[in-house]
């Protein structure tokens, strides 16, 4: 009975889960892109660091607090008119990847700061002793360097996209978050909320870990 | 040759203004080794910064060979960088480079080529003894080996001067000397100038040329180290040499004593006189001797001895002018009661 209903549910399961990888990858990629180097603007325009300046920090800075403190259901809401500029369409998984790429910017950008921030000072000093240039700095010392960290950031914010991807589902975006409510929870379809927790718990899990092993092996400390 | 002209750093915050380094002057000679000495928030650091301008002075000028540091574009002076090397107390390697890339990095900022970076990293890791750790990660090194990667990665694009911030600090005696000995090597072998600051005068002692005091941002005290460690003027300076030329008689000793306790600096030449034994014949006194110690401010010896002389007064007071005149330094601990 209970294999039955799993079995009848499968195509549903599996064009879900496509769903979410496609909308999270979409999100993870331009978070990759645009997050990483804000996160390290940020991080070098602060005080005493080689580029110090404190009006692009001041501005940066704000603008990722703003974007952060505004609820993800609200931003997704908000944005619409962004998203249907951007695809031509309000509703799908590639409409609702605009609105969660906003909200893992930032959120990533914060992340990478961060890890920057652990670096030892006294290494960076080291390299601008030596007469490196600020290219070279950010990409032999600061990278590297946080490298072990930012992976982490990013394992973070994989997990939370998945979980901010349930409520997609708002603009028809699909996904297994959105399956987990319309079917198991409107309908009160017990069978379908376990399952799609389930694979929720073990979608989570498997990055979690994958995250830390890849993290703690490009850590040389 | 290294000149710091008025030079002075101020730390500006809402709340207040910190001078860190307050119109220092000084000009370091060509191939010494030149000492910067005080304690910890005198200043020494943040006037060895400004010397390859990672600290940007508020007020006075840097000269490195002639070159005003001060006056450069950040280009310009990425490249006048590159001749000035610089070594850390917490070495300051980088964690996720092997030894061999921690080298190779200072290089690729001076644009070498592949080939050259190469065959010069196993040349400088030659020169410090790490070959057979090229391909290891610091985490996996010694303090001493580490800063030894230090010492490689400044000495990467042949510079002319070595800046050496507290590089002996985190480590322990044994490895001390053997980082002091190569710092010794470098600059009679390479001719590079050295300027270092420490808190130890071991260090002090051991390498440097010349010394600077510094208290609260200021030079108190500057000389040839042998003049420092004979003659210090200033109290910090007394202070600081007491580590290296003290020794506390114990309170009994001095009370007890039925004699008259003096104490006789021995400098350069008259360190090798016999003086003490000239003194003993010429005069009917005894003569005792409860502390002795000489210690060589690198090659040029300085003692000290503290003697007990009894007797009569009359011959000892004779006694006492007589080693005066020899060295013209003596002082009385103690007279007997």
């Amino acid at each position: 009975m209970l294999l039955n209903t799993i079995t009848t549910l499968l195509p549903d399961l599996n064009k879900a889960f496509f769903e979410t990888i496609y909308m999270v990858g979409i999100a993870l990629v331009i978070a990759l892109l645009a997050g990483l180097p804000i996160g390290i603007l940020l991080f070098i325009t602060s005080r005493n660091l080689f580029l110090d300046n404190k009006a692009v920090n001041a501005i940066f800075g704000f603008v990722v607090n703003i974007v952060r403190s505004v609820p993800y259901i609200i931003l997704l809401v908000a944005l619409l008119p962004l998203t249907n500029l951007l695809t031509g369409s309000t509703i799908g998984p590639t409409a609702a990847s605009v609105s969660l790429s906003v909200a893992a910017i930032p959120f990533f950008a914060r992340l990478v700061e961060t890890s920057l921030r652990e670096i030892d000072k006294g290494v960076i000093e080291a390299a601008v002793a030596v007469g490196a240039s600020r290219w070279m700095i950010i990409k032999e010392v600061l990278l590297p360097e946080a490298k072990s960290g930012i992976l982490q950031g990013f394992t973070i914010t994989t997990i939370s996209l998945i979980g901010y991807s349930a409520m997609a589902g708002i603009v028809g975006g699909g996904g297994i978050g959105d399956l987990a409510i319309r079917f198991g929870y409107y309908r009160y379809d017990n069978t379908v909320m376990v399952t799609t927790v389930i694979i929720l718990i073990c979608l989570v899990q498997i990055i979690q870990y994958s995250g830390d092993k890849f993290s703690h092996l490009v850590d040389k400390r | 040759m290294i000149e710091i002209q008025s030079l002075t750093k101020k730390y500006v915050t809402k709340k207040q203004t910190v001078i860190g380094v307050d119109n220092v002057s000084i000009t370091i000679e060509k191939g010494e080794v030149y000492g910067i000495v005080g304690y910890s928030g005198a200043g020494k650091s943040t006037l060895l910064r400004c010397l390859n301008l990672i600290e940007k002075p508020t007020k006075g000028r840097v000269l490195v060979d002639g070159i005003d540091l001060t006056s450069l574009s950040e280009k310009q002076l990425r490249r006048a960088r590159q001749k000035i090397g610089m070594i850390f107390q917490q070495f300051s390697l980088i964690s996720s480079k092997t030894v061999f890339e921690n080298v190779a990095f200072a290089l690729k900022a001076a644009g070498h080529s592949k080939p050259y970076i190469q065959k010069r990293v196993l040349e400088l890791l030659d020169i410090v003894g790490l070959q057979d750790k090229k391909d290891i990660y610091p985490a996996h090194l010694s303090g001493g080996q580490k800063q030894r990667v230090g010492i490689a990665r400044a000495l990467a694009n042949n510079p002319t001067v070595l800046l050496c911030d507290e590089a002996t600090s985190a480590l322990d005696p044994t490895t001390t000397k053997s980082i002091l000995q190569l710092l010794k090597k470098i600059n009679q072998e390479l001719g590079i100038t050295i300027v270092l600051i420490t808190h130890e005068m071991e260090v002090v002692k051991d390498l440097c040329h010349r010394v600077a005091v510094m208290q609260e941002g200021r030079l108190i005290e500057e000389g040839p180290a042998y003049e420092i460690f004979s003659n210090p003027r200033e109290p910090l300076t007394k202070q600081f040499i007491t580590s290296i030329l003290d020794f506390d008689l114990p309170e009994t000793l001095i009370k007890e004593s039925k004699g008259t306790i003096i104490k006789i600096q021995f400098e350069g030449k008259t360190a090798g006189d016999a003086i003490l034994s000239d003194t003993l014949q010429k005069f009917p006194i005894k003569g005792n001797i409860l502390h002795g110690k000489i210690e060589y401010i690198q090659n040029d010896p300085l003692g000290i001895l503290i003697i007990e002389f009894s007797g009569e007064s009359k011959e000892v007071a004779a006694a006492i002018e007589y080693i005066k005149e020899r060295t013209g330094s003596l002082e009385v601990i103690a007279h007997a009661a």
